[in-house]
């Protein structure tokens, strides 16, 4: 684990990056981390996408696939990948605080 | 007199039904298998028939022969089951009741999913090899093929068996130069992963034999459409790669019925105990082979060794005990790689595919991770292997748990999670 200062707060990444404890996270946070990705100022259909995840994260222990995000989280996969570009399911799960997806086998 | 019943009698299906009716007491229980197909297919072959290896006559054998005359094969296609009620509905209006539930519906590939994958060019220039008619028409279309741009993509994971797309890449390169039209052809290997495969030590390695090959990779590339028109795939992200055959490996999905049964997942796979092949959502529900949801590739020794371990578990609940046999998530493929050579990946849920050798640490006989003609016998073999011993559901020889003998797993320092959890 790495410990390191964003937002004014010392907090705690795993070696890819992804914070270990999601309640270590806030708004403050997920606009920092926002910013090292490169996705600028976050508005309210990110927090869609962001509160959605946090909630399957908190419910299930792990986060949704991209199928089910679009699926239940009211967000098309289309403006899903322009609200986060390249690799939204990783990138949004990072700005989440939560782990990063289990990869696909 | 209860009733074990089993949903499909493809490969995981027809091993467990012969598995169980050799180990249930005949008095007590009836094995009872539901399947709407009369045609059991060697899937492996499918790989195979666009370039001409393998014809119908390798692929195709009626079902009935290949499961025990005192297991009772019921044709029928699957309404839903009712897991409160412990019955299962068929399209005929028929309803069968369950002591015991088996499902082994399977994968199937979805090109509906993808936006105008089934427009003008389906069938034409847009083509899959994961189904026999699939299979037969890509056949045809490369019997034509005179050069241009071969554009082979994934759509998006799992998939059923994850290393046929690279196999076809490597199966294509050593056809087109047998045939004189190398030259002529671009390969473009398109992947919504981050690399050519999922596990980092064998991705290494099968990117390096791309690149000795010239087939392009393409790597993040989420397909959201086919443009019929323009002769192009597009990704979410807006960017296009354009081919003259594309070769699609479709979504991948799980049996409609699940969905209706409220036992699937988006994807319509049941959510399973991966140790145990438990449903989660039914003590007397268990679930095999490509329909579940686990961690563990989409492949047809997989569904071998899960019997092994379903054998254990079925009896253990009709003895009234625990369930004690754990699945490790122990996969073993060949992967052909054309030339007359291939290679052979061995792997379970906690340690990825390593080099070494199978399945004699030193003595092998079968190099891991390599290139060689031994694995390629040994695919051309199993064909013989999975009709007359896997589907009998007779012991192999290989144990349903992975071995870490002959692995090298000195390669695997750097990403033990073991090692990174005390750092």
């Amino acid at each position: 684990m790495n410990q390191r200062e964003i937002a004014g707060r010392i907090v705690g990444f795993d070696d890819e990056n992804f914070m270990v404890n999601h309640n270590d996270w806030d708004e403050s946070i997920a606009a920092a981390l926002a910013e090292e990705e490169g996705v600028g100022l976050l508005n309210d259909r990110h927090f869609m996408v962001i509160e959605y995840l946090r909630r399957v994260y908190e419910e299930k222990g792990t986060g949704p696939t991209i199928r089910r995000l679009t699926k239940e989280s009211g967000v098309p996969t289309k403006e899903l990948y322009s609200l986060f570009p390249g690799a939204p399911a990783k990138k949004a799960a990072r700005i989440s605080g939560i782990p990063k997806p289990k990869g696909c086998i | 007199m209860k009733k074990l019943l089993i949903l499909g009698a493809g490969t995981a299906g027809t091993v467990i039904a012969n598995k169980m009716v050799r180990k249930l007491p005949a008095k007590e229980w009836q094995v009872e298998v539901v399947d709407q197909d009369p045609v059991h297919y060697y899937q492996p072959g499918f790989l195979f028939m666009p370039f001409g290896i393998y014809g119908e006559k390798d692929v195709v054998k009626p079902k009935k022969r290949f499961l025990s005359r005192k297991v009772n094969l019921r044709m029928g296609t699957i309404e839903r089951i009712d897991a409160d009620t412990n019955k299962v509905y068929l399209e005929n209006g028929d309803s069968v009741h369950y002591d015991l539930l088996v499902i082994a519906t399977g994968t199937t590939p979805r090109p509906d999913e993808i936006e105008g994958m089934e427009g003008d060019d389906w069938g034409r220039d847009v083509h899959e090899f994961y189904t026999f008619d699939g299979s037969c028409k890509l056949a045809r279309r490369l019997r034509e093929w005179k050069g241009g741009r071969m554009v082979i993509n994934v759509a998006e994971m799992p998939i059923k068996c994850p290393v046929a797309p690279l196999e076809f890449a490597f199966l294509a390169d050593w056809w087109l130069t047998k045939n004189g039209l190398r030259d002529k052809t671009e390969i473009h290997y398109v992947t919504p992963l981050s690399g050519a495969f999922t596990k980092p030590v064998a991705t290494e390695r099968l990117q390096h034999m791309l690149d000795e090959r010239r087939i392009h990779v393409e790597t993040d590339f989420a397909i959201g459409s086919v443009d019929n028109d323009k002769k192009r795939i597009v990704s979410w992200d807006d960017r296009a790669v354009d081919y003259d055959l594309l070769v699609a490996v479709p979504t991948n999905m799980g049996a409609d019925a699940m969905e209706r049964s409220g036992l699937g997942d988006e994807l319509n796979f049941v959510p399973t105990d991966k140790e145990t092949l438990r449903s989660l959502a039914r003590e007397n529900i268990f679930v095999i082979g490509d329909a579940t949801d686990l961690p563990a590739s989409k492949a047809g020794s997989v569904a071998h060794f899960e019997a092994e371990i379903l054998e254990e578990n079925l009896l253990a609940v009709v003895a009234g005990k625990e369930l004690e046999a754990r699945f490790d998530g122990h996969s073993n493929c060949f992967v052909e790689t054309g030339y007359g050579k291939g290679m052979l990946i061995d792997f379970n849920y906690e340690t990825e595919p390593l080099p070494g050798t199978f399945p004699f640490a030193k003595l092998g006989p079968m190099p891991l991770l390599k290139e060689s003609r031994i694995n390629h016998w040994g695919k051309l073999m199993f064909r013989h292997v999975y009709w007359h011993a896997l589907l009998p559901g007779l012991p192999l020889g290989i144990g349903p748990h992975m071995s870490l003998k002959g692995k090298r797993t000195d390669l695997l320092k750097r990403n033990s999670p073991v090692l990174a959890g005390a750092r």
